[in-house]
């Protein structure tokens, strides 16, 4: 049996007060009246109006959340496609090129990357904006899917795709009645990094966008630059309180579809005997 | 034919926009600054011949005459190194902590360690404006206390950074390793204390080798992404604070040099190659083992 031993508790409660704190503090200060952020002055809930009120603030919260969802479904397809050719496509010339490419983009500064897709871009004479926004994250977050699900297609079993290539599917008809329902949680949890990726950046985003189309995290930016402001207090609490949301129910989902499973397998097991 | 098709696709939008670019900016910073839009000299427009002899290692060679890149390479590395070493002392008691937990709290402490990480890094970063500036809260809280008389300037100096980076980084430490710590058969360590050794000793002799490649793969997670980075730098660590990925992004956005900014680039992936092969190296063995 596992006891707790103090040592661990003060591990586990001082890191997670050094990760939580900030956040909390973040959120608490959004509802306070006062302009100057760190002074407490009476509970208000002004700044999330005054931010509602801001239409800058709105519209690149709709370019971001267009960049977020195009980029997001081009990088899973590709992603998905890449991932399969990795773990199931065998060997064909330029096999380890392709996996490279796969792997460089994760671990690449951000700003050699916005760097360079802004030099393609101007080199071909495409004109930045949403487009070149979409092209860029959907770059390097398809690298994120592919290592995503390739993991889920190393781990499953390979007889079933066999099993439906016997009994008479086409490749095409076996990826799709067999494969992809079992890879889909990988291909949903891609989506959903691929997604926050691009919802997230500012380096690359900041490279490759033109005059008309400024991203949330390129407005945030220049807000916070100029220090702290309750606005933006508002705007985090708002996004973290979204995450939060998300992250909690797929947990919940995931444990109750878990649980099913076991009772499931019970069940079979007891109809068997 | 579908299965070219499948293998075409990805692997030619891979190249068009991550092979060229790369080749684009190396093509790039061997060429001279021009007063025009865009603000370089092609080097191409006479044929391969003629591009081959107007290259020049000018921009190189003006990198190392000027002592700023140098300084921001090495306080990069620095930086760098040094949040690594931080952030696995934070987040090595925390992953040995969580993998010691009771069985039924393990889902939740995950799902806290992860959570962070869906959170936006731009929001994190800024959040600790408010806590380290002058009037912030920590400078608050110390003052209330009497621990001092006078607020700190830690914000907009490299102490912030080193804040920054462990802060929004931990996570990437933690998973890693807690994944090695979990996958550890415990009966090894009650072996190694019948034998006789310590509890620490045993921690020593038995569970951190056994954790090598969890703390390795945590500690080039950290410090890949730490040594180009620009949000963290440029947010906390204020104009004293030389880090080569923020040199990069002035250079091209406030000096408008193309050449130099290709140039400081081109260098960061060369540095960055040996970090990352190693990492490789590391991630292949791993699943060697595991298999």
């Amino acid at each position: 049996m596992r006891r707790a031993s103090w040592f661990n508790v003060t591990a586990l409660t001082l890191g997670f007060a050094f990760l939580y704190l900030p956040m909390v503090l973040l959120v608490i200060y959004s509802f306070n009246s006062s302009k100057l952020v760190t002074v407490w002055a009476g509970f208000s809930t002004k700044w999330y109006g005054e931010l509602l009120q801001n239409e800058a603030f709105l519209d690149a919260a709709v370019i971001t959340l267009k960049v977020a969802v195009a980029s997001s479904t081009l990088a899973t397809i590709l992603g998905t496609m890449a991932a399969y050719v990795l773990v199931r496509g065998g060997r064909f010339l330029g096999r380890t090129l392709f996996s490279g490419m796969i792997y460089a983009p994760l671990v690449m500064p951000e700003v050699i990357t916005g760097l360079s897709l802004l030099l393609l871009f101007i080199g071909i004479g495409l004109d930045r904006g949403v487009l070149t926004i979409v092209l860029a994250h959907t770059t390097f977050s398809m690298c994120y899917v592919s290592v995503v699900v390739s993991s889920r297609l190393v781990s499953f079993d390979r007889s079933l795709e066999e099993a439906a290539l016997d009994l008479g599917c086409s490749p095409f008809d076996a990826f799709r009645l067999v494969t992809l329902p079992i890879i889909a949680p990988a291909v949903i949890s891609g989506w959903l990094l691929a997604f926050t990726l691009s919802l997230d950046d500012l380096v690359i985003a900041s490279f490759t966008t033109g005059p008309s189309s400024t991203t949330l995290p390129i407005k945030i930016w220049s807000a916070v630059r100029l220090g702290v402001s309750p606005e933006i207090n508002a705007l985090s609490t708002i996004m973290i309180g979204i995450v939060t949301v998300g992250v909690i129910s797929a947990s919940l989902v995931s444990k109750r579809n878990a649980v099913k499973a076991q009772q499931d397998m019970q069940a079979a097991e007891r109809g068997a005997t | 034919m579908r299965r070219f098709f499948l293998i075409a696709v990805p692997y030619v939008w891979l190249l068009a926009l991550f092979l060229i670019p790369f080749f684009i900016v190396f093509k790039i910073s061997l060429s001279d600054l021009a007063l025009s839009i865009p603000p370089y000299t092609p080097t191409m427009k006479d044929g391969i011949g003629q591009m081959i002899k107007a290259f020049d290692f000018e921009n190189f060679v003006f990198l190392t005459t000027d002592d700023l890149y140098w300084k921001a390479y090495l306080s990069s590395l620095k930086i760098a190194l040094f949040s690594t070493v931080l952030a696995l002392l934070v987040g090595y008691p925390m992953a040995y902590g969580m993998a010691r937990a009771p069985e039924e709290w393990r889902p939740t402490l995950m799902m806290l360690v992860i959570l962070p990480f869906w959170t936006s890094f731009l929001i994190r970063v800024y959040a600790w404006v408010g806590i380290l500036s002058n009037e912030g809260f920590l400078n608050q809280f110390l003052l209330w206390t009497g621990v001092i008389s006078t607020p700190l300037a830690i914000m907009n100096t490299t102490t912030a950074v080193y804040i920054g980076i462990v802060y929004t980084y931990l996570p990437f430490m933690i998973l890693p390793i807690y994944a090695a710590l979990d996958r550890l058969d415990e009966s090894l360590i009650e072996a190694a204390q019948d034998l006789g050794c310590s509890r620490t000793k045993a921690f020593w002799l038995v569970t951190v080798p056994l954790s090598r490649s969890g703390i390795i793969a945590g500690c080039f997670l950290v410090f890949i992404p730490a040594l180009g980075e620009f949000v963290i730098p440029s947010l906390l660590g204020g104009s004293g604070t030389l880090m080569i990925g923020k040199v990069l992004f002035e250079e091209f956005f406030n000096n408008r040099d193309w050449p130099v900014a290709s140039a400081v680039a081109v260098i960061l992936l060369l540095i960055l190659i040996v970090p990352i092969i190693l990492f490789q190296r590391n991630q292949q063995r791993q699943a060697e083992a595991e298999t």
